[in-house]
């Protein structure tokens, strides 16, 4: 018992107080900013190993992005990812950084269901699907709910069924094998019920894009709530997002 | 490269890890006699499978052995021809010896091969380009008895927590676990094949690192030895050094969360809720060291993008210095504390024999007393400085495999404080790699935090990848946990199977 309480002693407090106002440093990979520097475009272009980079004007897309920052590495003066964690939208076009864009990236409140600030604003029930992920984002979604960061303590828990879920949170580019194990598993979910993509795999199927073994036409049934860039997405990104889609 | 010479006939290859070899220097035998020779291989315990595969070449499939023997750093390759997809049918040499199992049924599922007497030659993981297209996942032909004493449960694809999908089927009577059959390939996404397709190296190495992504040091790291060693490129001093570091904190990281796992699964919630925070830091560290907690973006070939400086070898060993105090304080508490340990020894134990026979590899062979660790017996990077003694536990259970981690944790902490001694200063490199050699093959050992990575790759007369193999230890340590669990109470699963914390999607690729 005293042992148990010295271990208790010896902890203090490993929350974070306020998950919205961490700071992260360099070198985390967060939201980029692309300068109106003139580079060899087609060279920028031609780098990117998942064609997240396109050109009139250098767009960057986080839908597609790695965050591998060979872009960064080989252009710096044209390239720059800042820390900015706070990187989830609810529509695709939110998440293509254009040349000399610097402005946050923010969820479009119209694109949000009334039923989702009205039932789940303070209690949100996530059933978490990996399909075909690699276990990056899993890993992270897992330690959202760790003592750091805690996400419980906003009513935001994963749970083992569906039946008690108000949502899905979809990891990896879906593979062909999965097609019938997700389907299954959302429509298990009672209505009103929400989808969040976590991590480029499933965002845009990410250097899985193209493959003969994934099978992403469950994504065009369904209006996808919301879209957590990274790889794997970063606890702080993936709590940030949610909250900011529940609390509006 | 060495030929075995005392034969009249050269029958194999003898090469080192990381060794290229032109491919067309490994012997081609006759099947018979290529049986033969492998199973005469394994006769000895110090020689074990690290990978068969088949690739194809025009209408005869090429079959490639890998065997080696850990006690002499060598890998013995030969290599054979065999029809597939026709009439002609193959002894197989999982009847003789159960490490090519899985091997085989890989080779049947992908190409065809018929087998006369391969025990269970089940599907593996519904490959998208797999010999029989009308094979489906959703069939898979489960083991079943029938007994009105005996009841089945199923459990999966999708699990209970955040965690990857596979299917687990039980036979049980009562309580108590009778057979646990485990089916994967839910999260095949191709890669193998993806290595060919993608031409550009940033493509490549950016899916090793997805091949899991709980092991992206482990797996990104072999295939830069792979494309260093196929490009004639020496990795140097620094090169050397951030994959070993990167190695060992990805080993404390993940070990430290499976502890955390472990405790959460016996209901001990301070032991869960310490180690987890215990590995934020270790995490957090890859993250300013390289930008991610996982570490994607810091492996890349002939590269080094992060140097390591003064600075993170000084935050480096802050971390550390306050990691092992509190470290050191929970597991004592949890190794005094009858209740736990009442739930993890004796449980989900695994012979020596067992582990042996199946060809088990690194923590699921190390806890039941065999010997395998690529970082003794086949030496890469630093590991060839480094005395290393590998953790060796001899009852198999779940307590053995907790306690290796416990070891293993603080043997890596000592190896990282060792080698921040001698820093290699950042070599500002240009260099541009030359294209692959040409009608090559070669292989890379690298033992990540889950046990023995083995990658293989072959390239054709222009110098093109023709093949890429991966192996993760997954493929081989699925079978030890359906051997494990038989006996237990089924309540006792969740902790066997996180006790071995294998990879869903390094086994399905």
């Amino acid at each position: 018992m005293i042992n148990t309480l010295k271990i208790l002693k010896h902890q203090g407090n490993q929350f974070i107080k306020d998950v919205t106002k961490v700071i992260l440093k360099e070198p985390f990979r967060g939201r980029p900013l692309i300068s109106n520097e003139k580079v060899d475009v087609t060279e920028l272009v031609n780098l990117c190993p998942t064609g997240a980079i396109s050109s009139n004007p250098v767009k960057l897309d986080l839908g597609k992005c790695t965050f591998c920052a060979e872009c960064a590495l080989k252009f710096p003066e044209k390239i720059k990812f800042t820390s900015d964690y706070k990187i989830s939208a609810n529509e695709l076009s939110s998440l293509i950084i254009k040349e000399g864009d610097d402005k946050p990236i923010e969820l479009n409140p119209v694109l949000i269901r009334k039923a989702i600030s009205s039932y789940f604003h303070s209690s949100l029930k996530l059933r978490q699907v990996s399909a075909a992920g690699d276990n990056s984002a899993e890993l992270e979604l897992n330690a959202s709910g760790n003592v750091n960061f805690d996400i419980s303590r906003f009513g935001i828990e994963f749970v083992a069924s569906p039946r008690h879920a108000d949502g899905i949170v979809i990891t990896g580019p879906i593979s062909e094998n999965m097609v019938i194990p997700l389907q299954i598993c959302l429509d298990a979910v009672p209505d009103p019920k929400i989808i969040i993509l976590c991590g480029v795999d499933s965002i845009s199927g990410g250097i899985f894009s193209g493959s003969p073994a994934i099978n992403r036409n469950f994504l065009d049934k369904y209006q996808v709530d919301l879209f957590i860039p990274g790889n794997p997405p970063h606890p702080l990104t993936f709590i940030n997002g949610v909250l900011d889609l529940i609390r509006r | 490269m060495e030929c075995s010479n005392n034969m009249t006939i050269r029958k194999y290859i003898t090469v080192l890890n990381n060794e290229t070899i032109d491919f067309r220097s490994i012997p081609v035998l006759e099947y018979d006699e290529f049986m033969e020779i492998n199973l005469l291989f394994l006769k000895n315990a110090n020689n074990h499978c690290v990978n068969y595969f088949g690739i194809q070449s025009d209408d005869k499939l090429i079959l490639i052995c890998c065997i080696a023997n850990d006690s002499r750093a060598r890998i013995k390759l030969t290599r054979t021809e065999v029809e597939f997809g026709q009439d002609k049918i193959y002894p197989s040499m999982t009847a003789k010896n159960l490490a090519f199992n899985m091997f085989e049924r890989e080779i049947c599922e992908n190409f065809g091969v018929k087998y006369l007497d391969h025990p269970w030659l089940k599907p593996v993981r519904y490959p998208f380009d797999r010999f029989t297209k009308t094979s489906l996942i959703s069939d898979y032909p489960f083991y079943h008895v029938d007994s009105e004493e005996l009841h089945e449960v199923g459990v999966g694809p999708i699990h209970a927590g955040i965690i990857e999908p596979g299917h687990f089927r039980f036979i049980c009577k009562g309580e108590q676990i009778i057979h646990l059959e485990i089916q994967l390939g839910y999260q095949h996404r191709g890669i193998e094949s993806l290595f060919l397709q993608k031409n550009k190296l940033l493509q490549k190495v950016t899916l090793a690192e997805s091949i899991a992504g709980d092991t992206t040091v482990g797996h990104a790291s072999a295939f830069a030895n792979i494309w260093e060693s196929l490009c004639g490129y020496e990795p140097d001093e620094e090169l050397q050094f951030v994959r070993t570091i990167a190695l060992e904190l990805e080993r404390i990281a993940i070990h430290t969360g499976d502890l955390s796992a472990i405790c959460g699964d016996i209901a001990y919630q301070l032991g869960n809720s310490v180690f987890g925070r215990l590995r934020t830091p270790i995490i957090n560290f890859m993250q300013s060291w390289c930008g991610n907690r996982l570490a994607k973006g810091l492996i890349r070939p002939a590269v080094n993008n992060y140097p390591f400086t003064s600075e993170l070898k000084a935050s480096l060993l802050k971390i550390l210095d306050d990691f092992e105090p509190d470290f050191n304080e929970m597991i004592k508490k949890l190794f005094h504390n009858p209740g736990c340990l009442l739930r993890l020894e004796k449980t989900g134990v695994v012979t020596y024999d067992q582990a042996l026979e199946i060809g088990a590899v690194g923590m699921a062979a190390k806890a039941s007393g065999l010997n395998r660790d690529i970082r003794t017996s086949h030496p890469f990077y630093q590991y060839k400085n480094i005395d290393h003694q590998p953790v060796i536990k001899h009852h198999g259970d779940v307590f053995s495999r907790t306690q290796i981690r416990r070891e293993e944790i603080l043997q890596s902490i000592k190896y990282i404080r060792s080698m921040l001694d001698n820093i290699p200063a950042h070599n500002q490199r240009n260099d541009i790699l030359p294209q692959p050699q040409r009608n090559s093959f070669t292989i890379s050992l690298v033992e990540g935090w889950r046990g023995e990575i083995c990658h293989c790759a072959i390239t054709n007369e222009n110098g093109e990848l023709i093949k890429y193999k991966i192996k993760d230890p997954s493929f081989h340590n699925w079978l030890a946990l359906a051997l494990s669990v038989r006996k237990n109470e089924i309540s006792d699963f969740p902790i066997c199977n996180k006790s071995f914390n294998l990879s869903y999607c390094g086994f399905d690729l």
